[in-house]
């Protein structure tokens, strides 16, 4: 069982040179060639997804940080316009009141004008009935009753205030 | 070797109860071959052993086959059983694997026995390779592939009925480590350079202890060869002895009274089962040892430079 046989051996290396050759050829080259573009395709894809991954991460962060800042921007803008509508109020309501205050005070300057006017004018009208009076009273020596007369007259013509 | 053994009831006169016949899975074989009486006599066992050696025929369903002799050179190159075994296991090696590389390159993931072949090429590459040689021993890929797949096979084939494995046989082996031997020298001897490979076998010891030194290194060289060679022989042929062992109760026990034979008959069928389980596995387990080892001393080689300078 021991006994070596050195054409077993020759036959056996012979066959396993051949052997070598063929299947380096015909299988080994390419099988190898395939499992390596295969494990080189799964590693791009890998580092691909990542990139991706990574890409959408940024993106999402970006977004995210626009809104907040959109949101931020809202609330400003609200609340310029809130303050500007306060104050746009006050304004028309203090400039409501000062016209009001404004025709007031010239209303009253007209009625004190009117009253001065108009007591000017009663003044000379009872200057002018006084000495319309005076003068009745020298062109015609009147009698009592006459005179009496006249005053009523002169009295009733007189306005009443 | 998947050896199934019958004890013939038929023939039970003296010559014919003595001899135990090695017969394949059928019945119907183990009737036919039963017929050539005093034929085979003789001890059981080298009866039994004939089947697992090397021989000039070839046994088939059909009949047994004569192989022609041959010599060339004044060598023995007869083309025998175990020959045979090795081209059949090539060819099976060689169309098998250049279908699974066609149909793989049409595809973009492999299938099926495509995808099982990937399996161990991978795991080849990168349980064997590039663990035990680095990176560096890619190159020598095809080389442990061819080992690993035509081992394995040599190893199979001997499981099928009427099959042998050719790794059963001591030459075979031989001539497997000798190709290995040559592969692990040419490894260091290309990863180290003339001069390192050469200073190698000096062991970085005292120049006067060389005389000693050299030799003992070289002889350390075939060792690893002669040990790789011894291990695959023994493990495959080991396991068909058991079987032979086992079955051979069979007919030792049968001898002293059928009734005992048939009894030891169901222990041993069912143990000879669990061998053969265990021949499945041992089958996968040489050829992964045989290739495990010659890369390593292949990788021992091409790193012993770094292992020389960090020395210094």
């Amino acid at each position: 069982m021991l006994d070596i046989n050195p054409g077993l051996i020759l036959w056996t290396i012979i066959t396993f040179v051949i052997l070598l050759f063929i299947l380096t050829k015909t299988a080994w080259k390419p099988l190898l060639e395939a499992l390596q573009a295969r494990e080189q395709g799964i590693r791009d894809a890998l580092h691909e997804a990542e990139e991706a991954k990574k890409e959408s991460e940024r993106m999402l962060a970006e977004h995210k940080s626009a809104l907040s800042k959109a949101n931020e921007e809202t609330a400003r803008i609200l609340k310029e316009g809130r303050e500007l509508a306060e104050q746009m109020k006050n304004e028309i309501v203090a400039k409501a009141h000062e016209s009001a205050n404004a025709m007031m005070a010239h209303a009253k300057e007209d009625i004190q004008r009117e009253k001065e006017t108009a007591l000017i004018q009663l003044k000379n009208e009872v200057a002018d009935l006084a000495i319309n009076a005076a003068e009745k009273i020298l062109e015609e020596t009147l009698d009592e009753s006459r005179q009496k007369k006249l005053v009523d007259k002169v009295l009733q013509k007189l306005p009443k205030n | 070797m998947a050896l199934f053994f019958l004890f013939d009831s038929q023939t039970s006169d003296h010559t014919a109860a003595d001899s135990a016949y090695v017969l394949t899975d059928s019945v119907r074989v183990a009737v036919a071959h039963s017929t050539p009486p005093g034929e085979e006599s003789g001890n059981l066992f080298t009866d039994l052993l004939k089947h697992v050696q090397d021989s000039h025929e070839l046994e088939t369903p059909f009949g047994h086959i004569a192989l022609p002799h041959i010599h060339l050179f004044g060598i023995d190159m007869s083309i025998t059983k175990h020959v045979v075994f090795l081209w059949i296991a090539a060819a099976v090696l060689i169309l098998g694997l250049a279908l699974v590389a066609r149909k793989n390159r049409k595809q973009i993931v492999p299938t099926g026995f495509g995808n099982l072949v990937e399996v161990f090429i991978v795991f080849v590459r990168d349980e064997i390779v590039i663990p035990n040689m680095g990176i560096g021993g890619v190159k020598y890929l095809p080389y442990l592939l061819t080992t690993f797949f035509f081992i394995l096979l040599m190893n199979l084939l001997g499981l099928v009925p009427y099959g042998a494995s050719a790794t059963g046989n001591v030459s075979v082996t031989a001539g497997l480590a000798v190709i290995a031997y040559f592969m692990i020298q040419f490894a260091a001897l290309r990863a180290q350079g003339i001069g390192h490979y050469l200073a190698h076998f000096t062991g970085g010891v005292h120049w006067l202890l060389w005389p000693i030194m050299i030799p003992i290194e070289i002889l350390g060289t075939f060792t690893k060869a002669f040990a790789l060679c011894i291990r695959l022989f023994a493990n495959m042929t080991g396991g068909h002895i058991v079987i032979v062992s086992l079955l051979g109760l069979i007919f030792v026990f049968g001898k002293i009274s059928p009734t005992i034979g048939y009894a030891v008959s169901v222990p041993s069928v069912i143990f000879t089962l669990g061998i053969n389980f265990l021949e499945l596995f041992v089958a996968v387990l040489q050829a992964y040892i045989f290739t495990m080892l010659t890369s390593l001393f292949m990788g021992l080689g091409m790193q012993s430079e770094v292992h020389e300078e960090r020395a210094h």
